[in-house]
């Protein structure tokens, strides 16, 4: 709806507006940190585990990018994550397969995603209260499942782990004289897969569009004949999907559950889709966004470790402190254009 | 007129219902479960001072920080159509304040606590400001405003103490904490019946509760009828932030010392459950404190209630959420129209002869 009518009136949508900013504030920032201070930042090596790290929080971030355009949130979905993890790990170490754990880790999510999306979108409760519930149970579920850390020992799924691409020429040579390729795990695959088909989902699909539109104004969607509760129900449910997705995208990285694996992920990860230009109120966002929203946040966090601040504080301290930035740089954006539409 | 009237108090009551059918339902279940469970004695604690001791006490005890804050937060919730998910990082940075400056004394006196009590205050709130000033003038969801605070106010609080987790020893802080000499009732108990007061004669004395329903309503015809919505959200957050600081005064006195990572932990999380619970809609408008604080003892009383079974600290969390999800469910509008179509067909002329003695 928004191609249709924005195109001749202005060059940018709210979103490509925001998405372009924080590109553009990540890709400065990046060079400034190459430039300054060298080391790590010069290898391809620094992007690729930046990617390995996060490859699970980027995958939960693209759902949760869909059920804040949507108007909604889910703030189940570190919580989820853990559970997965902890559940394929316990499954894996009593004589599973790989492939059966796999679904399981799906099927974890899916009803996850069932269970929310029918309690928000039927029986029309607060999506706050309802995700938050599930949070709350998914913790509990994994502590009930094991509290003590638990280590994957299982051969075929090892094998998994450890396979990872390797790029010779974007390695480096290392102090010894030999060519240290770099590696890109199996899950940043994998979270590339998710980034691209929620792309498509979102710019292509007609259920991407009608997301946009039950954002931006749930009443008028209605009128247009969307189904707003089905569309909300299928949010969510993508939402949960990909969090299993993303639990075992984070087995793969660890390799054992614990029962404090991606504790604040959910806050990390709207944190991400707010640096990449999603708005909370819905309506706005784009998946690519949220990609380099990610990225930002690992960064900064990598450039306050590597500049000598070393105190536990400062990290979250600049956390907050850009993300501080990022909310105020975005309301002034959106408040100037909104002004310049009125006059 | 009439009709509205009767609507409005019919809403009222119905918004009480769910947390008092919740909690009549948790009296039950443990009255069947173990009668004992209600059992209140009286026993002596260290300094021989008789108090009161029982699971109902402890209940009542433990949900104080959470009734605190969950005041503040009915009023944030009903202006800003949204939460502060702030409030624990908050009351971190409160206690770790209040610490600080009972630590700059030599000595600890009725005089230093105030001055440390009303320090901690003052830097409360200064930060509900940042959030309300963010929300308000800037017009940013509150959610994300107080996401900015929640990153990082545990890490202040960390950074305000120098990295350490000191610990204060007076019988002053014990008072707070636990008992006073000669009454036997908890004071942290007493302190939210005293901010509970204080809440009713701002109400009572002021316009501040209808201010703060239109603003939630509708901010537009607010500001069209001389209501400045800007300031009644900054107010009501700088209110939530004098609540923090209570509720982080009386979480350091209670265990003598600041643990900034465990001090309220998640309690966010429990504030806005009981300000939901309470009934009152977290999409703004028409709220009610009293709502919110009968939330509180509900989420308190579900706990002590699975700790009494016998219930691990950690696995608590997963019976909590099918509570409040099957609380949430007999609340939905959606089962609420269903089950009242239901009653009304039963109990007809039961409800027109309550709705004649209304009238």
């Amino acid at each position: 709806m928004k191609n249709l009518f924005g195109k001749r009136r202005e060059p940018l949508t709210d979103t490509q507006l925001l998405m372009t900013i924080t590109i553009g504030i990540f890709a400065v920032m990046y060079i400034l940190a190459m430039a300054l201070l060298g080391g790590g930042f010069l290898h391809t090596q620094q992007i690729f585990d930046m990617l390995n790290d996060n490859a699970s929080l980027i995958i939960v971030s693209c759902g949760l990018t869909i059920v804040m355009i949507g108007g909604g949130i889910d703030i189940s979905v570190g919580a989820v994550t853990s559970l997965v993890v902890m559940s394929c790990v316990l499954y894996l170490n009593n004589g599973g397969n790989v492939f059966v754990s796999i679904l399981l880790a799906l099927g974890i999510g899916l009803g996850f995603g069932l269970v929310q999306g029918f309690l928000i979108s039927v029986l029309d409760i607060q999506p706050f209260i309802v995700t938050l519930a599930g949070m709350f149970f998914a913790r509990g579920m994994t502590t009930i499942l094991s509290v003590n850390p638990q280590k994957v020992d299982h051969e075929a799924f090892n094998r998994l782990r450890d396979a990872k691409v390797e790029i010779p020429w974007l390695g480096y040579v290392a102090k010894n004289g030999n060519l240290v390729p770099a590696r890109l795990e199996i899950g940043v695959i994998v979270a590339a897969v998710v980034v691209i088909v929620i792309f498509i989902l979102l710019k292509y699909l007609k259920l991407g569009r009608n997301f946009y539109a039950m954002g931006g104004n749930q009443s008028s969607a209605l009128m247009l004949g969307i189904n707003v509760k089905k569309t909300r129900f299928l949010s969510y449910l993508i939402s949960g999907v990909l969090s299993g997705i993303s639990g075992y995208v984070f087995m793969m990285h660890t390799g054992a559950g614990n029962a404090t694996n991606a504790a604040g992920m959910e806050m990390n990860a709207i944190a991400s889709s707010i640096i990449g230009g999603t708005l909370l109120t819905g309506g706005v966002g784009n998946v690519i966004g949220t990609l380099f929203g990610t990225l930002t946040l690992t960064t900064i966090k990598k450039i306050v470790v590597s500049s000598g601040l070393n105190d536990p504080w400062w990290q979250s301290i600049t956390t907050g402190g850009m993300l501080c930035f990022f909310i105020l740089l975005q309301s002034v954006v959106l408040s100037k254009r909104s002004k310049k539409k009125k006059s | 007129m009439k009709k509205i009237t009767k609507k409005l108090f019919q809403g009222s009551l119905s918004q009480l219902t769910i947390p008092l059918i919740a909690i009549a339902l948790l009296l039950i279940f443990n009255l069947i479960r173990d009668p004992g469970f209600f059992s209140i004695g009286i026993s002596h604690n260290n300094d021989g001072n008789a108090v009161l001791a029982g699971n109902l006490i402890s209940i009542i005890n433990g949900a104080s920080e959470l009734a605190v804050l969950a005041m503040g937060m009915t009023l944030v919730t009903a202006a800003c159509k949204g939460q502060d998910i702030s409030v624990g990082a908050a009351a971190a940075i409160a206690g770790s304040v209040f610490v600080k400056v009972l630590k700059a004394g030599s000595s600890i006196s009725g005089l230093t606590v105030l001055l440390a009590f009303l320090s901690a205050c003052v830097v409360a709130m200064l930060f509900g400001t940042f959030n309300g000033i963010l929300v308000s003038v800037f017009k940013i969801q509150p959610m994300i405003a107080t996401l900015i605070l929640y990153t990082c106010g545990r890490s202040i609080a960390y950074w305000i103490n120098g990295g350490a987790t000191p610990t204060v020893s007076s019988h002053i802080i014990t008072a707070i904490g636990s008992f006073i000499p000669g009454i036997p009732i908890p004071t942290p108990v007493l302190i939210v019946l005293f901010v509970a007061i204080l809440f009713r004669l701002l109400f009572h004395f002021t316009s501040l509760e209808l201010f703060t329903q239109s603003v939630g309503i509708n901010q537009s015809a607010a500001r069209l009828n001389g209501i400045n919505p800007t300031f009644i959200k900054l107010l009501s957050f700088i209110i939530l932030g004098v609540c923090v600081a209570v509720a982080g005064t009386i979480g350091v006195s209670r265990l003598g010392l600041i643990n900034h990572e465990t001090l309220l932990l998640d309690v966010e999380m429990d504030t806005i459950l009981a300000v939901a619970i309470g009934g009152n809609s977290l999409g703004g408008g028409k709220f009610k404190i009293s709502g919110s604080i009968i939330g509180a003892y509900v989420i308190q009383m579900l706990t002590i209630t699975l700790y009494a079974m016998k219930v691990s600290s950690t696995d608590v969390k997963a019976y909590k959420a099918i509570v409040i999800v099957i609380l949430v469910v007999i609340g939905s509008p959606v089962v609420k129209a269903r089950l009242s179509k239901l009653i009304n067909s039963i109990f007809s002329k039961k409800k027109e002869t309550v709705k004649g003695v209304q009238g």
